[in-house]
């Protein structure tokens, strides 16, 4: 079969690799319709994981149809429409079990390689490295899923491809962000970033019944989008003051629950690779950080950054904000975020700016990498 | 803390040869100071431990150990204990003290340290008792054929 495969810092490749096959009896084998770019592909892009190895085929965010299903799936068989959660998921472990499968303790083929080292196991991932216990991605014909009866979700019938393939990741992450932050009815949210995952956090919010949100970003199309799809205020941090805003937006108050979707930073150098990486992403951290009001709640999305510098942990402690972070989402708002999606509450076919054959998905991540030609996502066909 | 128990057998099972024979491979001097695996052998090494979401008798089902801990028999002992508010099983295993040669920083590097082994046979064992299987990793890169295009 065919997929997207990385080949060296920068440089991704279509290739032939072999088709994917039923390894465990929970596993089904599915035919990719659509997947999507996704911004913590980026840093694998760039060539920052050491784990990554020629010929690993990324893509996190897909959607497809069962063409094949091992012995012990339940829920799942041959023609069944799904969506994949970027996060390989057990079912039976205590994270899962508490819906938190972006914890599980069960998704990795080596969970116990990062044990020593960090005090806890890798999450299993499509379209992460091997080495690191990930699986290949759906940026591919065909692709594997482990645990489908958790990790893969029906799609129900009335919603489009181009719709429910973010219910896979992008908005679940939205909703985690408006979850974590705990927004409720007469909140002012301010999220950092107008990508997907910002103009579905601000959704979110707004479905949760906020009664403003505020997206900040500079890329005017992105913004546009924010005031059309989400409901939201856009607010260009190149133009005018963000804090003194946001103090203004929320009647001095400042916001109650503050969200940095703002993806990851730009490649840096070999050394930064090896060694401490040190982000500029606390631009928006703290501006996020020194926004919130007293108590309120500040969310940090995605991350790959491992260490960032200068967080303004005074403001922190002195306004006795809760900080709150996520990876990936969980699988357990799936179904009701499709269930949205059906009841056209949640709109997200405006986020594939670019539709693309997957052979030319290589162009496609380097015009979602460089947001060049207003692109919000590309999203490919096998 | 519940009751404890700990299930240590000898015998020449599989895994006893398996563990000296990579414990063997690369030995460095470590620092004074370390003990267990990484210097004394016939001091205790470090336990290795993870906490499966079951109750005991489903850890370790009419007491015997589990798949695949069962192939590390007589190389490692094992200890068992209900984790606290009802979190599950805490199981422990660690080398037998004299039972593997002392292991340096090199063979720990390379993954020949028996710990690792000990390690992952333990969340195998948790896989295998929460999920029921032990998940496979997809087809290594070697499989793959060259450039396609």
């Amino acid at each position: 079969m065919r997929a997207l495969c990385w080949v060296g810092a920068g440089e991704l490749a279509v290739r032939e690799v072999p088709d994917p096959e039923l390894r465990n009896e929970r596993d089904v084998i599915v035919r990719v319709r659509r997947s999507a770019t996704c911004g913590a592909d980026l840093p694998l892009l760039a060539g920052r994981d050491p784990l990554l190895r020629s010929g690993d085929v990324l893509g996190a965010e897909f959607l497809g149809e069962v063409v094949e299903a091992g012995p012990r799936v339940r829920r799942h068989r041959a023609g069944d429409r799904v969506v994949v959660g970027a996060a390989v998921a057990c079912g039976g472990c205590r994270y899962c079990r508490a819906g938190l499968h972006a914890c599980c303790d069960n998704g990795s083929t080596d969970p116990a390689s990062a044990d020593a080292d960090w005090g806890r196991s890798d999450v299993g991932c499509f379209g992460r490295p091997r080495a690191a216990g990930g699986f290949a991605g759906g940026h591919a014909e065909y692709v594997r899923v482990p645990y489908a009866d958790v990790s893969a979700v029906r799609v129900p019938d009335v919603v489009g491809d181009d719709r429910a393939l973010f219910a896979a990741d992008a908005a679940p992450t939205g909703w985690l962000a408006a979850e974590l932050g705990a927004v409720r009815p007469g909140d002012v949210v301010a999220v950092w970033g107008a990508g997907a995952v910002g103009q579905l956090t601000a959704r979110a919010a707004v479905l949760r019944g906020c009664a403003r949100v505020v997206v900040v970003d500079r890329h005017e199309e992105r913004l546009r989008m924010v005031e059309r799809h989400a409901g939201a205020e856009p607010l260009h941090y190149g133009r005018t003051d963000v804090s003194a805003e946001l103090r203004d937006r929320s009647g001095g108050r400042g916001a109650d629950v503050c969200v940095v979707a703002a993806g990851e930073p730009p490649a840096r150098s070999m050394a930064d690779r090896f060694g401490a990486r040190v982000s500029d992403r606390p631009d928006a951290l703290r501006e996020a950080v020194h926004a919130c009001r007293k108590g309120g709640t500040v969310v940090v999305l995605g991350g790959t950054d491992g260490f960032v510098d200068a967080f303004p942990l005074g403001a922190l402690t002195d306004k006795r904000l809760a900080l709150r972070g996520a990876r990936r989402p969980d699988l357990r708002d799936v179904p009701m975020l499709l269930d949205r999606m059906a009841r056209d509450e949640l709109r997200t076919e405006h986020l594939a700016t670019h539709r693309l054959p997957l052979e030319d998905a290589p162009l496609g991540y380097a015009l979602f990498r460089d947001r060049a030609d207003g692109c919000v996502r590309a999203v490919f066909t096998p | 803390m519940g009751p404890m128990r700990r299930l240590t057998r000898m015998g020449s099972a599989l895994g006893g040869p398996t563990l000296a024979g990579a414990a063997r491979l690369l030995r460095v001097p470590r620092r004074r100071g370390r003990s267990g695996a990484d210097g004394d052998p016939a001091a205790a090494a470090r336990w290795e431990v993870v906490t499966v979401d079951r109750p005991p008798e489903q850890v370790l089902p009419d007491g015997r150990w589990p798949e695949p801990l069962r192939l590390l028999e007589g190389a490692v002992e094992v200890r068992v204990r209900p984790a606290p508010g009802e979190r599950g099983t805490e199981l422990a295993a660690r080398p037998l003290a004299g039972a593997t040669p002392a292991v340096g920083l090199a063979a720990h590097l390379v993954g020949d340290d028996p710990r690792l082994l000990v390690r992952r046979t333990l969340r195998q064992v948790k896989q295998r008792v929460e999920t029921g299987e032990v998940l496979r990793a997809d087809r290594s890169a070697l499989d793959r054929p060259e450039d396609g295009g």
